[in-house]
């Protein structure tokens, strides 16, 4: 376990080293600005549901970004070799980058706690529902960024990887919108799928154990697969 | 554990139809440094990837320090250090932050770790760019980025595939003198393309072809597959156009089994070839047989032991 935070920590300050953190954190952030206070006055309500699933949606685009390079760039600069010649196992190294990740995904999302202290100075906010809307960004981030991890270990190319991982996001996201015009029978199940249906509740302030049981096991059905995929190089 | 640091047993790999390596045997052992010599594509790197088990092989088998690949990785991968061929560093960082990083991924709290990461840095001359980050450094300055990163935990096994690739001359000495050293206490094997690179550092060359080891010898010995060295000597013609004093002269010199003229490519020119009976250089003699039969000596050659020619012959066998 120790390894695991060792590679969380070098995955976390590489972000940092470099641009790709700062530009991701400003895009999101900005964005989030445009489309958030383009028509909250309209709304006549201080509620930070309208972030919720703004950055919601954002996340769809940026967590590919910040997961493109976890796996591919390491593969196609060769480091990934020297990584896992160390006395490391591959589900280490899997988790190591999956924390680091995570890490990313926190202060974004911490950077946004103006929004709801904003509104709170606006009007009387019920912060119950801020709260449960921020586990639910954290589970639905945690869980793209899974996806993500996966895409990347699939490739040594990161382009690739962030339109897999985008493609992977963008249906599970889009999927409730889909769901009024499918057959009931079909629609009854895919909607289990979709990220919104779990999203929202939480949203709205309700935490259900099946959307955290939801969020959790599909991140651990993509890293296991990032783990084999990983793992698969030494047989190939 | 045996003076046997590295067993190869049989070691195969497909990639797909593709034999990369086709049943290659092979021990090194404590104390030895291995050059792992042949083309490009010709198993080397291949070898390397199983050796720190990277890649598993198709079949066969290896051991580190008594340890099989197959059964525990991870105490394999403890006991080796290991620079692949490209030196991929996490450009992004600096120097001792990239040091620091790995020797806790090889287990050393902090205070342990700076103390192995300043013996090694004092190793390979590092302590000029500590703080710098690694893009901005020079491919001399990474290459012993790389051997500083496989030496924090003094492993008693280094596995170095073309440490010197891409250096230029000086830059190649420096890592050459500083391999020299670290193999003093370690099993190193270390693959190349560069013959004299062999001769200097290696105390026993493996040389690949088409995934199979085709020589398995010290260089000396490889040197003796070139075939006897032959001497070239050229002296004065005289005024007939030839010079029998020196013919004679050197038939009468011991060690020597045949004398022939040959074609001189310059007009006035004699030039005689000497082969030896054994290997004993012969050129001060044959200078003595020159200068006592009076003829002007022009030129005295020693031809052969040609490292590059055996490594020719074994690797190019039925390409023709």
């Amino acid at each position: 376990m120790r390894n695991v935070w060792t590679l969380a920590g070098r995955e976390f300050r590489s972000y940092f080293n470099g641009v790709v953190a700062y530009i991701i954190l400003a895009i999101v952030l900005l964005a989030l600005g445009l489309l958030f206070w383009d028509n909250f006055f309209l709304q006549r309500a201080a509620t930070a549901r309208m972030m919720f699933e703004r950055l919601s949606m954002l996340l769809v685009f940026a967590t590919p970004a910040m997961t493109m390079g976890l796996l591919a760039e390491e593969k196609r600069t060769g480091t990934f070799e020297l990584l896992i010649t160390m006395p490391v196992r591959e589900s280490e190294v899997i988790l190591g980058k999956f924390f680091g990740v995570v890490g990313l995904l926190v202060v974004l999302l911490a950077l946004t706690i103006t929004y709801p202290l904003t509104i709170a100075s606006l009007g009387n906010l019920d912060w119950g529902p801020v709260w449960s809307g921020y586990l639910g960004l954290f589970l639905e981030g945690a869980t793209m960024l899974g996806i993500g991890l996966m895409a990347s270990s699939f490739t040594d190319n990161q382009i690739v990887a962030f339109f897999v991982a985008l493609f992977i996001n963008g249906v599970l996201w889009l999927l409730g919108f889909f769901l009024p015009v499918l057959p009931l029978a079909a629609a009854s199940y895919l909607e289990w799928f979709s990220f919104g249906y779990h999203f929202d509740s939480l949203a709205r302030g309700v935490i259900d154990p099946r959307d955290l049981i939801f969020f959790v096991s599909v991140t651990a059905l993509c890293l296991a697969v990032a783990f084999r995929s990983v793992e698969r190089r030494r047989w190939s | 554990m045996s003076d046997v640091m590295i067993e190869a047993r049989a070691l195969t790999k497909h990639y797909g139809p593709i034999h990369a390596l086709d049943d290659a045997s092979f021990e090194v052992r404590r104390g030895e440094v291995l050059g792992f010599l042949g083309p490009n594509g010709a198993g080397k790197t291949t070898t390397m990837k199983i050796l720190t088990c990277f890649i598993a092989p198709t079949s066969g088998t290896a051991l580190i320090g008594g340890v099989d690949v197959f059964d525990d990785p991870l105490e394999v991968r403890r006991m080796v250090g290991y620079l692949p061929e490209t030196t991929p560093l996490y450009t992004d960082m600096r120097v001792l932050e990239y040091l620091d990083f790995v020797a806790k991924m090889r287990g050393f709290n902090h205070a342990d770790g700076r103390k192995r990461i300043q013996k090694v840095v004092e190793e390979t001359s590092l302590s000029e760019v500590i703080g710098q980050e690694i893009r901005s450094l020079s491919k001399g300055f990474r290459q012993r980025v790389g051997l500083a990163q496989a030496l924090v935990h003094e492993p008693p096994i280094l596995i170095l595939d073309e440490p010197l690739s891409g250096l230029d001359p000086n830059q190649a000495a420096e890592i050459r003198e500083l391999v020299r050293q670290i193999g003093r206490e370690r099993t190193i094997i270390l693959s190349t393309h560069n013959l004299p690179e062999v001769q200097m550092t290696c105390g026993r060359v493996l040389i690949v072809s088409r995934g199979k080891i085709v020589a398995n010898d010290t260089p000396d010995e490889l040197k003796a597959r070139a075939g006897k060295p032959h001497y070239l000597v050229t002296v004065r013609a005289g005024a007939d156009g030839a010079a029998p004093p020196m013919h004679a002269a050197i038939e009468r010199v011991g060690g020597v089994e045949r004398v022939a003229a040959s074609s001189a490519s310059e007009p006035g020119e004699v030039v005689f070839e000497v082969t030896p009976s054994d290997s004993k250089d012969l050129r001060p003699e044959l200078f003595r047989a020159a200068v006592d039969s009076g003829t002007v000596l022009l030129g005295l050659e020693r031809r052969g032991e040609d490292l590059e020619q055996v490594f020719r012959q074994l690797t190019t066998k039925g390409d023709a």
